[in-house]
């Protein structure tokens, strides 16, 4: 669907050749109700020529009465029935189209005031932000909203459209008035290139408008074709991290960790240090589908093996060995709040990190003012509320703040009861331990958090040589763990309470393999498992 | 470090999809409808999981009215990579007759897809399907999650989504619910077969242009291969050079006129198109927004 290039000299050797170099540049758009964004984009499309004639003609039949002109292009992007009838987008659509020079992924979301979660889903993906503005109606409140959202997302390039032109006789007065109360409360010039068009008739969208001789910069297409937004760069120039997302183990041969790499690039023989054991390796190789590779970069998707055997399992990290990122289970973290149920500070929530899902509970929200950016004490939050607060997991996360790593520094919650995503989460630091003293006697989940594991007994069998391995395993992996010799029942309940995993040997002998090494390994998985188990059924 | 091309970004999404869908779900399978988009998505998950193999079956639900060449090529192709191939049909509703003549397009697609696939997928247990299926193939897709939750009849609720944020996906389902997953969510037509081109993936030949005998009914080229397709009196099937733009069933899938027998033609003639690709399934000319209702009833 890319733009058709002029005919006679047309190659499609040369096109395939050019597409290759193409990037990919993502942005959302943000604007209050009727502000044009569906006009907008639909204008993009058409003007692009990335609309097909029979979307044209199917949207030109639409038995929809809303005023327009000859085409109504905003209905070239509204989706579905429910909202056709009611005359307004109300959830997130994706749209895709290419130039010459770039190919582009719209997060379109609608701009209704109550909406926060939509664009905060689609900002969750985006380099760019369009935010709409009515010239007319110039900054409202919900243009403040916008920004504020954009930023909060880690978007670091905002065009600010000035939209509906035409209707203020293309006024070069009024565009400067709605550009300096923007700055006025955002005031990142370097962030925000400001440009007056009409979507309606398609000033300033594709081509420069010859109806504002009086502005001199470049279209928004020519804009979004060119602009450097530097995303891909900035995670590939921040330290590598590489969540495991699963252990390919297709024989006795290959052990290979596979994921996508987060941030930062890795060659075979880098240094590497995994988490939570903390112990070190170096690259062995980078193996794919098409043969080992010399390097690879955030955001590919790779299987590395290891030097040694490190006994990763989902959900650990490989990281830049001088460079590690931050391990805690206490973190302050922006919250964004997705669902019609509120927040309930008594509970615990589901939390998905990278490839972690962990049991986490809330405190201490302070709900954001978006208008004033003031915060204040609340005792709840509810949908489309911004928030900071506090989250404490049951086991610990590796991560970065999110403001250095859109990857390693997100997660999402999810409710027990229901399995709804019911919030988006950006962490801005760990807090440390002694920054929230509790009272009273320590309590078994403190322990778990500060373990990062349930306490345990495990009996081995008569094999003393294979709870020496477990206890070893068990303790790299940053464990409590303890091999009692000479367990006694009081002896192990103690370390029960105390929140270790004790090991023991026993008479009878188990059914495991012989090899220390293989029947230590599931009996960690077997472990790990339960503990799953534990966490998916809602906690402690 | 080099940047990543805009299919190299794309590549790297999908796999992360399919690699968490294999890890978080008990029994996924993948939906192989042996078109382009299958052909890709097989090939990401083989990418995904090299060097061990695909961990999960695919599942090809068969209307007995597909083209011959697709089922040969089904066949062939899931042989070759390993890659364990399921097959399903509603033998209930073909003894029955059901045909698109008798029943109608969309009733016809009801029995044989949508109910054939809800009880594929329920007598197989799976609880995530994934599926080839892109946002810009259709308008009502362009609200399409990656994770689409479908609750235990198998529908999907446009107004319950899940929010889906970074490439945090949320697959907690309750037993007897399950998700469908869209690992080429972000792709383009154009995408597809730029990515075919580049990693030489095989597709069914249908998809190249050749001389073919054809029934010619008004401006549709409908293949005369299924004796169950009624001949217009004196009718005849012509020679025609023609090629499938997308594949279905035989009766239901009309061909284009193309001179395209390369990939790189084809992407030419793409390129040159101001048509929408599924212009020539003659299913989706029954209503307008006729793919979100079959979605609501549990189609892909
Ligand atoms: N005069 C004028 N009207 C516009 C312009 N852009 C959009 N509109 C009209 O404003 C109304 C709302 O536009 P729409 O795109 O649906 O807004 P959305 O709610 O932000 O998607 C429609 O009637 C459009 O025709 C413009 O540049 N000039």
């Amino acid at each position: 669907m890319a733009t058709l290039p002029a005919a006679p000299a047309f190659s499609i050797e040369q096109f395939l050749e050019e597409e290759r170099g193409k990037d990919l540049l993502r942005f959302t758009t943000a604007g209050s109700v009727d502000d044009g964004k569906s006009t907008l984009i639909g204008r993009l499309l058409y003007d692009s020529r990335n609309v097909y004639e029979d979307q044209v003609r199917s949207v030109t039949k639409a038995s929809v009465n809303r005023s327009a002109g000859p085409i109504d292009f905003s209905l070239l992007t509204d989706g579905l029935r429910a909202e056709r009838e009611q005359g307004i987008t109300i959830d997130v659509a994706y749209r895709y189209f290419a130039t010459a020079r770039r190919k582009f992924i719209i997060a379109d979301t609608p701009g209704h005031e109550q909406y926060t979660r939509n664009m905060a889903t689609g900002a969750s993906t985006a380099d760019l932000a369009i935010i709409l503005i009515d010239a007319r109606k110039g900054v409202l409140p919900q243009s403040r909203r916008h920004t504020f959202i954009a930023s909060l997302l880690g978007i670091r390039r905002l065009a600010v459209a000035v939209n509906k032109m035409d209707l203020v006789d293309y006024s070069e007065s009024v565009f400067q008035e709605i550009r300096e109360a923007f700055l006025a409360w955002h005031p990142h010039p370097e962030q925000c290139y400001f440009l007056p068009i009409s979507a309606l008739e398609g000033d300033n969208v594709v081509e420069r408008s010859a109806r504002m001789p009086w502005f001199q910069g470049p279209s928004l297409l020519e804009y979004l074709e060119t602009v450097e937004t530097g995303a891909q760069d900035a995670a590939a120039g921040q330290p590598f991290r590489f969540p495991v997302q699963r252990v390919i183990r297709p024989n006795q041969d290959f052990r290979g960790y596979a994921g996508q790499i987060a941030s930062g690039a890795i060659r075979p023989g880098d240094e590497v240090c995994a988490l939570p054991s903390g112990r070190h390796s170096r690259v062995r190789s980078i193996a794919t589908f098409d043969g080992d590779l010399e390097e690879a970069c955030a955001p590919m998707s790779v299987t590395l093996t290891l030097e040694d055997e490190l006994d990763l399992s989902r959900g650990d990290m490989l990281a830049e060995a001088p460079k590690p990122p931050g391990a805690a289970a206490h973190f302050e973290t922006r919250l964004v709040w997705l669902n019609q149920k509120p927040l309930d500070l008594k509970r615990r929530y589901l939390l998905k990190h990278t490839a972690q899902l962990v049991s986490a509970r809330i405190s201490a929200p302070q709900r954001i003012d978006v208008q004033t950016l003031q915060s204040a004490p609340a005792a709840t939050l509810e949908m489309n509320d911004i928030a900071t607060v506090e989250i404490e997991t049951s086991k610990p996360l590796f991560f970065d703040p999110y403001v250095r790593n859109r990857i390693t520094g997100s997660l999402v919650l999810i409710d027990v009861e229901t399995n709804a995503t019911v919030a988006a989460g950006m962490i801005v630091r760990a807090v440390a331990a002694h920054a929230s003293k509790p009272s009273g006697p320590v309590t078994t989940a403190e322990r778990r958090a500060r373990f990062g594991h349930r306490p345990a007994t495990l009996f081995v069998g008569p094999r003393e040589s294979l709870a020496a391995v477990l206890e070893r395993r068990l303790f790299d992996r940053g464990c409590m763990a303890v091999w009692m010799r000479e367990a006694t029942p009081e002896g192990l309940r103690a370390l029960e309470a105390a929140g270790a995993i004790a090991i023991a040997t026993s008479p009878e002998p188990l059914d495991l393999p012989e090899s220390d090494a293989r029947a230590a390994d599931i009996l960690i998985e077997r472990l790990f498992e339960a503990d799953q188990k534990f966490e998916k059924g809602g906690g402690i | 470090m080099p940047r990543l091309s805009y299919l190299e970004t794309l590549e790297a999404e999908s796999i992360h999809i399919i690699r968490e869908v294999a890890c978080e779900f008990q029994n996924p399978v993948m939906l192989y409808s042996i078109g382009k988009d299958s052909s890709v998505m097989l090939r990401l998950a083989q990418k995904a999981f090299h060097p061990a193999p695909i961990p999960f079956p695919v599942l090809h639900v068969d209307t007995s009215y597909k083209f011959r060449e697709m089922i040969a090529f089904r066949d062939w192709y899931t042989a070759q990579i390993g890659v364990k191939l399921i097959v399903h049909k509603n033998q209930e509703a073909l003894d029955a007759g059901a045909t698109p003549y008798k029943l109608g397009t969309s009733r016809c697609c009801g029995f044989l897809k949508t109910q054939s696939l809800l009880d594929g997928l329920r007598e197989g247990g799976f609880d995530a399907a994934f599926g080839g299926a892109r946002r810009d193939e259709e308008k009502s897709r362009a609200k399409e999650r990656i994770y689409s939750f479908r609750d235990t009849r198998g529908q999907w609720d446009p107004k319950n989504q899940r929010p889906e944020l970074w490439n945090l996906y949320n697959g907690r389902v309750e037993p007897g619910e399950s998700i469908r997953v869209f690992p080429l969510s972000n792709w383009t037509e154009l995408d597809v077969w730029e990515y075919i081109h580049a990693e030489k993936i095989p597709v069914v030949p249908l998809y190249f242009a050749k001389e073919r005998p054809m029934l010619q009914r008004g401006d549709q080229l409908i293949s005369p291969e299924l004796d169950i397709i009624p001949r217009l009196p004196g009718e005849k099937p012509v020679m025609v050079k023609c090629r499938m733009r997308s594949l279905g069933c035989s009766p239901c899938t009309g061909a284009i006129r193309s001179e395209a027998d390369t990939i790189p033609k084809i992407i030419e003639e793409l390129i040159s198109f101001r048509r929408s690709e599924r212009e020539n399934r003659v299913i989706d000319f029954d209503q307008e927004g006729s793919m979100e209702i079959k979605k609501r009833e549990g189609y892909f």
